[in-house]
């Protein structure tokens, strides 16, 4: 053991221990979100509308370009339709896990889904 | 008639006998079962590593492009999506090395070298995955365990590389 930590370098070691941070910090964001709650759609930089994923709906949100389709089904979320030329967000389908997000970036809609444990509001302090 | 004669130098035969080398090492790689596709040690990467630091960045270039495409071959996957992951693997992680190679030298041995490399591998392969050959597929869920793997797999890889140059 002793033989193999006389290998590295004091830079190898802060890349090492970099590293493993960033492999923490992933997991962290990735796995241990916590469960979905709500979807935060944004048009034009400005929140459009806050809705729970629990109750299936339809949100229209107008932009410069026309309208964007979202539809909440099965706590999942996704754009169903949109102006755009390019369909990226469209294509993107169902996002479920908190930090996803589908960009409409022509029409300025951004859909993301946002999980239990990140939202601060009033109530909490 | 003329013969054409190729001459070969020193040179050329010293990165033809490290890329077989790299070969060899990628077939027990191939050979070593997975538990989840994509999850392997990159023993390959101890040449590559090996040969940067010894002999320079052109000759690692020499010896892991060989490697990719000779070890393709040989496995009976050149063009096929395997092959273009494992190239787009190799470049990415040969461009992070180049990139490191501007810092002063000193600071880093091959642990902190192999690292980086292992990183910008997985995520070139994740990115050719997730625009190429599966777009629209959520790939998020996937990448704190691959970066977990590369991370390993960039230390042992990286000690094994040191212990090799200091012993050899």
């Amino acid at each position: 053991m002793r033989a193999y930590l006389a290998l590295l370098r004091p830079g190898d070691w802060l890349v090492a221990l970099g590293g493993a941070a960033l492999v923490a910090v992933l997991m962290q964001h990735v796995w241990l979100a916590g469960p979905a709650d709500h979807v935060l759609v944004r048009q034009g930089g400005h929140v459009f509308c806050v809705a729970g994923l629990l109750a299936d709906r339809e949100i229209v949100v107008p932009g410069p370009l026309g309208l964007t389709r979202i539809r909440i089904a099965g706590r999942r979320a996704r754009v169903e339709s949109d102006p755009g030329p390019r369909q990226l967000c469209v294509r993107q389908g169902w996002i479920s896990r908190p930090g996803e997000a589908a960009i409409c970036l022509p029409n300025q809609v951004s859909v993301e889904i946002v999980g239990r444990q990140v939202v601060y509001d009033s109530l909490s302090y | 008639m003329t013969v054409s004669v190729i001459e070969t130098t020193g040179e050329d035969h010293r990165i033809a006998r490290l890329a077989a080398l790299a070969i060899s090492l990628m077939w027990i790689d191939a050979a070593l079962p997975s538990p989840v596709p994509g999850i392997k040690p990159g023993l390959a990467n101890i040449v590559t590593l090996v040969v940067l630091r010894r002999h320079g960045l052109v000759s690692a270039l020499w010896v892991a492009a060989l490697r990719v495409v000779a070890g393709s071959m040989l496995l009976g996957r050149f063009l096929t999506p395997g092959f273009v992951l494992s190239a787009a693997g190799a470049m990415a992680s040969l461009l992070v090395l180049w990139l490191l190679s501007w810092l002063p030298r000193g600071w880093l041995a091959s642990v902190g070298l192999s690292i980086p490399a292992a990183f910008a591998h997985m995520a070139a392969q994740l990115l050719l995955v997730g625009i190429w050959f599966m777009p629209g597929l959520n790939l998020w869920p996937l990448v704190p365990g691959f970066a977990l793997f590369a991370w390993l797999g960039g230390l042992v890889n990286g000690l094994v590389a040191e212990r090799l140059l200091r012993n050899t």
